[in-house]
């Protein structure tokens, strides 16, 4: 069986400014990161022909394409469930670039969050069948469903909020050595953290990811041409998506074992196609658009043990040094949330070992997509 | 009170449910298939078990646990907002467990999202069924504590 394991790499990266509002439109940010991940790899425009995203993106590929100059198109994909789809769209241009569909592939988002629209804020007119469950009962934004899991998981496993305080400060000391990052000069304390307002009980303003106006992308093409580009390739090892049996949503409390998420069913598939497992991951950059999803997370992705996500945080496991350091650029939670984008360019920047966070001599990357809803992965190595 | 807060968008799958609610029944669909009889939530066309395309809404009692619950706070949408924080559940059923229901705990059918201190909330608390009819026609699966 064909295999995808190092075939493709990523060999350009670019991003835009991180504010809660800038002056230009996501079709211009968007533009903006794509050249800059082109100029990066020193691949030409007019030689893309694939490109991939995510739901929830608004510019689509015909504007793109179009406005940066690039060739024939032959390979094009969007992926489903928002933040979910992130790590999908390397997946996808691997795949296409691997199989010859496509030469040059480059996947985007673009996002104004900061100063634009929340997809929750016109819950009355965005009612797709399923929200007649839940949204009637005030059970309105991805915080409240994911509070719910959070509190489930802290009632079986008796996770405390200072296992979350855990995670949000190791994404906060992480921005605060990232000069790009939303959050570089603003320090957190636990008790700025205990004595923050509630946004949906048990999470705290702190256990919620930054709006953010900003747009990133990245440029894969075949192993054997990121070898002749500007940059250090680093390889496509193995991907994976996850949608697990009976799943449904966010609002996953449906199948038999709610706790149990989509990163369930992507790291099985994974760690079959890789030649390394959790124990062998230099670094990791987790999608933490609420910090419950980490110790979910490090239980899925097989880092620990069923119920021992929470304990996992303890004693700096998540900081530079510790056992497993995270979201080294601060994550969606300090550094920018840009539906989780920013999370494989920090991937790739500690691979080429330029992370303003650096983790020495990083080899191996886990990245992740959004969990709690239908999921996926991607294994970097240099 | 409830007309300014959202009000179920209907499918065609769950719509035999808030039929069953309005009459003050909490139903739940079920494999209507020789042997089967696998309990399904939420509705869809065919059983997850079997394939079979054959169901049959059952009866429950009413009777649930809470799940979890969170406390939502503001900002959100403004019905919402004025009785934040309110309380938003996921009950499972007493002789289902694996049937989940979002809702919330009141102190009557009709009472605010906010009517019952939330100090009273507990995973594991007995909770039962009652039905709050919306001013939009449709009626609501709300929880009170048991005594």
């Amino acid at each position: 069986m064909a295999t995808l394991k190092d075939v493709t790499a990523i060999a350009g990266i670019g991003q835009t400014a991180f504010a809660r509002q800038l002056p230009e439109s996501e079709k211009v940010l968007a533009c903006r990161a794509i050249i800059a991940a082109l100029d990066d790899a020193g691949i030409a425009a007019s030689e893309v022909d694939a490109f991939a995203s995510y739901t929830m993106e608004e510019t689509d590929e015909v504007e793109v394409a179009k406005a940066i100059g690039a060739g024939d198109v032959t390979f094009f994909s969007k992926v489903g469930y928002g933040g979910g789809g992130s790590c999908a769209t390397i997946a996808h241009l691997a795949a296409a670039v691997a199989t010859g569909q496509a030469g040059v592939g480059v996947a985007w988002r673009s996002r104004k969050r900061g100063s634009g629209p929340r997809p929750w804020k016109n819950t009355a007119v965005q009612l797709p069948a399923p929200a007649q469950w839940t949204r009637p009962y005030g059970l309105l934004r991805p915080s409240d469903e994911i509070g719910m899991l959070a509190r489930r998981y802290m009632h079986e496993y008796g996770a405390t909020r200072d296992h979350l305080f855990n995670v949000a400060l190791a994404c906060r000391n992480r921005a605060n050595q990232n000069p790009d990052a939303m959050m570089y000069e603003r320090p957190l304390t636990r008790d700025m953290y205990m004595t923050s307002r509630w946004i949906s009980d048990p999470l705290c303003l702190f256990d919620n990811c930054l709006e953010t106006d900003g747009a990133l992308a990245c440029v894969i093409v075949s192993a054997e041409r990121a070898r002749d580009c500007r940059q250090k390739p680093v390889y496509i090892h193995s991907v994976a998506q996850g949608l697990p049996a009976q799943h449904h949503g966010m609002v996953n409390y449906w199948n038999d074992d709610p706790l149990t998420g989509p990163a369930w069913t992507a790291a099985r598939q994974l760690w079959k196609q890789a030649d390394f497992g959790p124990d062998d991951v230099h670094v990791a950059q987790i999608y933490d658009a609420f910090t419950p999803l980490i110790p979910l997370s490090l239980e899925g992705y097989g880092f620990c043990g069923r119920g021992e996500g929470a304990a996992f945080t303890e004693g700096g496991a998540l900081e530079s040094g510790g056992r497993l350091p995270i979201n080294t650029g601060g994550g969606g939670l300090s550094e920018a949330y840009v539906h989780g984008f920013n999370l494989i360019n920090e991937g790739v920047k500690q691979l080429r070992g330029v992370s303003t966070a650096q983790v020495p001599d990083a080899a191996t990357c886990l990245v992740t997509a959004g969990e709690g809803v239908p999921t996926s992965a991607v294994l970097l190595r240099s | 009170m409830s007309d300014s807060l959202l009000s179920p968008v209907v499918d065609e799958d769950g719509a035999p449910f808030w039929e069953y609610a309005a009459r003050g029944e909490l139903r739940v669909q079920a494999c209507a298939a020789p042997g089967c009889g696998e309990l399904r939530f939420p509705p869809r066309p065919c059983c997850p078990r079997c394939q079979s395309f054959d169901s049959e809404w059952r009866l429950m009692s009413g009777r649930g646990r809470i799940w979890s619950y969170v406390l939502p706070h503001p900002p959100l949408l403004p019905a919402y907002a004025e009785q934040a924080p309110y309380n938003a559940v996921v009950v499972e059923l007493t002789e289902a467990p694996r049937i989940r229901l979002v809702g919330n705990v009141v102190s009557g059918p009709e009472a605010a999202l906010n009517s019952v201190d939330p100090g009273r909330l507990r995973i594991g608390t007995a909770v039962q069924a009652v039905f709050c009819p919306t001013d939009a026609g449709t009626t609501l699966v709300r929880w009170l504590l048991e005594r």
